[in-house]
């Protein structure tokens, strides 16, 4: 017996001296041969064709996030490293935030020492006037998520380290609003002189310095010395290549000419690269909180005309097209406005109930004729607005015409450059576009302030105005009750995308990110908006 | 014995003496033993040109039509020539894209030449200030490469059809405006065009009546090179996302995109509209040599 409770022992002993030792161990940072490298230069590609500016408060595409992030800090910004959690927010430029007055006053304290590239020091007057840009932005200055601020009354600097955000009713939806990737730190003094100097311009104080810009080719930036980590960042600097070619992309890391690009390829690029490359790539794949979608310019008749909206969602085949183009493009989850697999998105039976959504294709191609013919339009062809971009936007577009083909409509394709693609959806200068609803981070609530009326939202381009789309939203904002919440929820859903089809979501994204293997430090994320200023990414070779 | 009348080039032909004209069947008999080369290129111009026509007739499927349980598909009985990414049948398309093809370079080609033409043609004639603006408008226009001034006349009316034959007519013009303004020259100093001026003649006579005749043997081989540059232009366009757009079925435009991504996996997708573009351009090319040939008197007879 006592042999036997000796030879257990004996055999538990380093069990147990494991099972101690195991959560010491994962939670150890990183093996000594994943000690991170200090050196070299990262050359990684963005799939656009250039930025249509420099300036992320005015603009909310990759193409200037994944240039241009390197040279800026944030207030507040999602865990780096812990970008899959859509809740882990964390400082940045400051050190501590603190919620009073039954959470409408938010106070944020910064860093000490913190210098802009110019050697200029930054202070709570240079956050505050850059959330006052983005918040309550002058005449004449764009800025696309000022609705993601409803909540906010006032931003002011009481003192040179704090800053403080007073609320007009507490809301779960201000941290991410304020950590949202776009909400880079300006100099205060450079914004007062031209609020629109930082849309040709480059000045921060991230982790690396601007060193130059050829347009439409590509972005340097080296190491910044006086980053306030002083361990950041391990690279010496970067050069991010614009190609708009997917087929260039892939020949590019191929060739090892490149080790990644950051937002994402479809299936046939990573089977080519791992096929070609085997354990020389690695592939982080993940949900993406991006989707595409349609919008329609309410101005343009016969647009104006909900029949003709619902008519054109209706016709389009989510639950036939998904499977198939998946394996084609980067788009992969029929839903709605909200991110699916969050608690306030619509489950497969709710969607099913809704316009465009039905599992009947042919009953629902039916009523969209019925409706169309009800309207007038049944000869409709107007032409769709795309961006030039093959993944997903051309095999989205195509595909929808091919769709909208199957009741009669005769639509025609105008691709163009991203920053005239913008321009278009801003001027109004379209009648139908493919869309791509990008969000910096999975926060439904402040996501799908896109969809509301223009005037609230500077970045809908439906053109629309509607009193009730506002109310229900409203009643979103305020609800603390999740189920009533989810509720509220479901109302704006099947209202914005049903009853007045005055949205039309398509397919959500899949991202997958191929990569060289030699590149350490990369964590996907949800969103290709976060985790971008590449400060802890480093070279193993 | 009877005296014709004086031809333009001023000799006098013996009516007696004219060689009897041979028949369609001869002529083309002829041709054919005399030019076998080109006539392999008039018969591919031909073929591409009747697929383009009957498209809607030839074609077995829809070409923009998807079809999700076909895609990237290997040539089959069911898909002649395979399917491409989105399923779409690519017999279909090349035969659609044929259409394309020769809309855009003929008609390119027809009214740049044709613009050339006259420009050419009435620059010689006037000769002066006339001559003098026009050729330096002209070295202005040909100092850009073709391909080059279509992106630029595509970047600012921007892609479709239309425009796409706007921005290769453009670049044609003073090509062919340069080469037909040197062979007029020539002719605008010959005795009967003089003649033709002392009988007080109008301009218009004089050019159409004894000008352009004249410059027509340099004019035709140009425009048939017109054709194969025009439809390069699109498909390079086109390849570029500048061109005709999707769906619309065009080979440069299958090149792009998916061609690329899939030109290891589906090697079709790429592979069978290059052909097109290729057999087509160097049918057209083969066909302007021998009218080269056929037309020059020096060449004629050897």
């Amino acid at each position: 017996m006592r042999r036997r409770r000796r030879a257990l022992t004996y055999c538990c002993r380093p069990c147990l001296a494991l099972g101690t030792l195991a959560p010491l161990l994962l939670s150890q940072p990183l093996a000594a041969d994943e000690m991170p490298k200090r050196g070299g230069t990262l050359t990684y590609l963005i799939p656009a064709d250039a930025p249509p500016s420099f300036d992320a408060h005015k603009e909310s595409t990759f193409a200037t996030v994944h240039g241009f992030a390197p040279f800026y800090s944030q207030l507040i910004r999602i865990n780096p490293d812990n970008p899959a959690s859509t809740t882990d927010i964390v400082c940045d430029l400051c050190t501590g935030m603190a919620q009073t007055d039954g959470g409408t006053t938010w106070t944020f304290t910064l860093r000490q020492g913190v210098k802009f590239h110019d050697g200029t020091p930054l202070t709570a007057a240079d956050v505050a006037a850059s959330f006052n840009m983005i918040a309550f932005p002058p005449q004449g200055v764009l800025s696309p998520r000022v609705a993601s601020f409803l909540m906010v009354d006032k931003i002011e600097a009481t003192d040179p380290q704090t800053v403080v955000f007073r609320l007009k009713f507490p809301t779960a939806a201000f941290l991410p609003a304020t950590a949202s990737p776009f909400n880079w730190i300006y100099e205060k003094a450079i914004l007062d002189k031209d609020p629109h100097w930082y849309e040709k311009n480059v000045m921060g104080s991230g982790p690396f310095k601007f060193v130059g810009y050829e347009t439409g080719q590509s972005v340097k930036g080296e190491r910044n010395p006086d980053y306030y980590d002083p361990k950041l960042p391990y690279l010496d600097g970067f050069v991010a290549i614009y190609a708009d070619k997917e087929a260039t992309r892939v020949a590019a890391i191929r060739s090892d000419r490149a080790a990644l690009e950051l937002r994402g390829m479809p299936p046939s690029g990573r089977d080519e690269l791992t096929g070609a490359l085997g354990d020389q790539i690695a592939v982080q794949e993940g949900d993406w909180d991006v989707g595409s979608a349609v919008t329609v310019n309410h101005e343009k008749k016969p647009f104006d005309d909900v029949r003709v909206r619902r008519a054109l969602s209706l016709a389009v085949d989510r639950w036939g097209g998904a499977p198939p183009l998946s394996k084609i493009a980067i788009v992969q989850t029929v839903g709605g406005l909200v991110f699916p697999g969050s608690p306030l998105a619509a489950t497969k039976a709710e969607l099913e109930q809704m316009a465009g959504y039905w599992p009947d294709i042919e009953k629902s191609r039916a009523e969209a004729r019925r409706l169309l013919k009800e309207a007038g339009a049944e000869n409709l062809s107007f032409e769709l607005l795309n961006r030039n971009v093959d993944q997903p936007y051309k095999y989205v577009g195509t595909w929808l015409i091919d769709q909208w083909s199957k009741i009669g409509l005769r639509v025609t394709q105008k691709m163009v450059p991203t920053a005239l693609w913008f321009d278009s959806m801003r001027n109004g200068d379209f009648s139908v576009v493919v869309e791509a609803p990008g969000y910096g981070i999975v926060n439904p609530v402040i996501d799908i302030q896109k969809f509301l009326p223009a005037a609230l939202a500077g970045e809908n381009y439906a053109r629309y105005e509607d009193k009730h789309a506002v109310e229900l939203y409203e009643a979103l904002l305020h609800e603390t009750d999740p189920a009533k919440q989810r509720a509220a929820m479901r109302a704006f859903d099947i209202y914005m995308l049903d009853i007045q089809a005055h949205a039309m979501f398509v397919l959500w994204w899949h991202r997958i990110v191929p990569y060289r293997s030699y590149l350490k430090g990369f964590k996907i994320a949800p969103t290709h908006f976060i985790n971008m200023d590449l400060a802890r990414l480093w070279l193993d070779k | 014995m009877t005296i014709a009348a004086p031809t333009p080039t001023g000799t006098a032909v013996f009516a007696d003496d004219r060689i009897p004209p041979r028949g369609v069947v001869a002529s083309t008999i002829r041709f054919v033993r005399r030019q076998p080369v080109g006539s392999i290129g008039i018969v591919l111009v031909a073929l591409f040109g009747f697929a383009g026509l009957f498209a809607d007739f030839l074609a077995p499927y829809n070409p923009t039509a998807n079809d999700f349980t076909a895609m990237t598909e290997a040539p089959s009985w069911a898909h002649w020539l395979g399917t491409d990414q989105l399923g779409r049948d690519i017999l279909s398309r090349i035969l659609f894209g044929a259409r394309t093809a020769f809309v855009v370079g003929l008609t390119s080609a027809l009214v740049g030449g044709f613009s050339g033409l006259v420009l050419g043609v009435g620059s010689a004639y006037f000769g002066g200030r006339i001559d003098l603006v026009l050729q330096r408008l002209l070295d202005i226009l040909m100092s850009f490469p073709l391909i080059i001034m279509a992106l630029a006349v595509v970047s600012i009316f921007g892609t479709g059809v239309h425009n796409v034959i706007a921005a290769i007519t453009i670049p044609l013009i003073p090509r062919c405006a340069r080469v037909v303004r040197s062979s007029a020259l020539a002719i605008r100093e010959v005795p009967y065009v003089d003649a033709a001026r002392a009988l007080g003649f109008s301009h218009s006579r004089i050019i159409l009546a004894h000008m352009v005749p004249n410059v027509v043997a340099p004019f035709l081989i140009m425009l048939t090179s017109f054709v194969g540059q025009a439809i390069l232009a699109e498909a390079s366009l086109s390849y570029l996302g500048l061109g005709v757009q999707e769906p619309v079925a065009a080979w440069g435009l299958m090149l792009q995109g998916g061609a690329e991504e899939y030109a290891s996996t589906a090697p079709w997708i790429a592979v069978f509209p290059g052909l097109a573009i290729m057999l087509t351009v160097f049918g057209i090319n083969l066909f302007g040599d021998a009218l080269r040939d056929v037309l020059d008197p020096k060449l004629r007879e050897r």
